[in-house]
């Protein structure tokens, strides 16, 4: 049930409100029931460090695309309805939200299922980097295998 | 000519975010990493680094992915985004 006006992705370096996000997902959607909502954030620690905040980098152009891809691939496996996904890139602070991904099913299997889909595939394949501040200076974040076994799963 | 950009800490460590390179003599992806591998020995460590991760046109591919004169090609370390 998505009109054509419904844009599905956004990369931007502003914060965002997911009440807005919740209301335009659930805006004249009165097929759906369900709506599962996922928001990660700046934690204050990672690897035993103290981390004072994040840069994120990415691809532009590509980071849209693969994004496009992987929400093609949820809607071909789940009968979902709309689905958001924002991305934010810049300097960011320990606690503001990086990533939001809502999605709404007409049942709730559909839209958990989707919804973590789509974080899963997203740590893999979306081309963003993360370089982390911390007390002992700035460095790039290796990826985690545990987040490939984790998208290999589906 | 084929447009080559580098991405976090790839792009850091060649201190270089893009360049252009003839396309002649360069038939894959693998070919442009051993023609871009031959500029210094730093560049030769970086690009023989098998987690690289290569994208042609913002699609991910492999070393055997044909190239043409217009690609962009991106080069960069796995993605740790969410």
């Amino acid at each position: 049930m998505t009109n054509n006006t419904f844009s599905e992705i956004s990369i931007q370096t502003a914060d965002f409100s997911m009440a807005n996000e919740v209301a335009l997902l659930e805006q004249n959607n009165a097929v759906d029931g369900a709506i599962v909502t996922f928001t990660g954030r700046v934690r204050n620690h990672n690897n035993g460090k103290n981390v004072s905040g994040l840069t994120l980098e990415h691809y532009p152009g590509m980071t849209e695309k693969s994004l496009t891809k992987i929400i093609a691939i949820a809607k071909t496996r789940w009968d979902i309805g709309r689905v958001k996904v924002i991305h934010r890139f810049g300097e960011l602070n320990i606690g503001e939200q990086i990533v939001f991904v809502g999605v709404t099913s007409k049942h709730r299997h559909d839209a958990y299922a989707a919804n973590e889909f789509i974080m899963d595939y997203l740590k893999v394949q979306a081309p963003f980097w993360k370089k982390e501040r911390t007390e002992q200076g700035e460095a790039w974040l290796d990826a985690k295998t545990a987040d490939n076994t984790k998208a290999k799963k589906w | 000519m084929i447009k080559v950009v580098f991405f976090a800490a790839l792009r850091e460590q060649l201190e270089c975010s893009e360049l252009s390179l003839s396309s002649k003599n360069i038939t894959t992806v693998a070919d442009l990493k051993n023609q871009l591998a031959s500029k210094n020995q730093q560049w030769q460590t970086l690009f023989n680094n098998t987690s690289l991760l290569s994208a042609v046109n913002h699609e991910m591919v492999d070393n055997e992915q044909h190239l043409k004169s217009g690609d962009e090609v991106a080069f960069f370390p796995p993605v740790t985004g969410g």
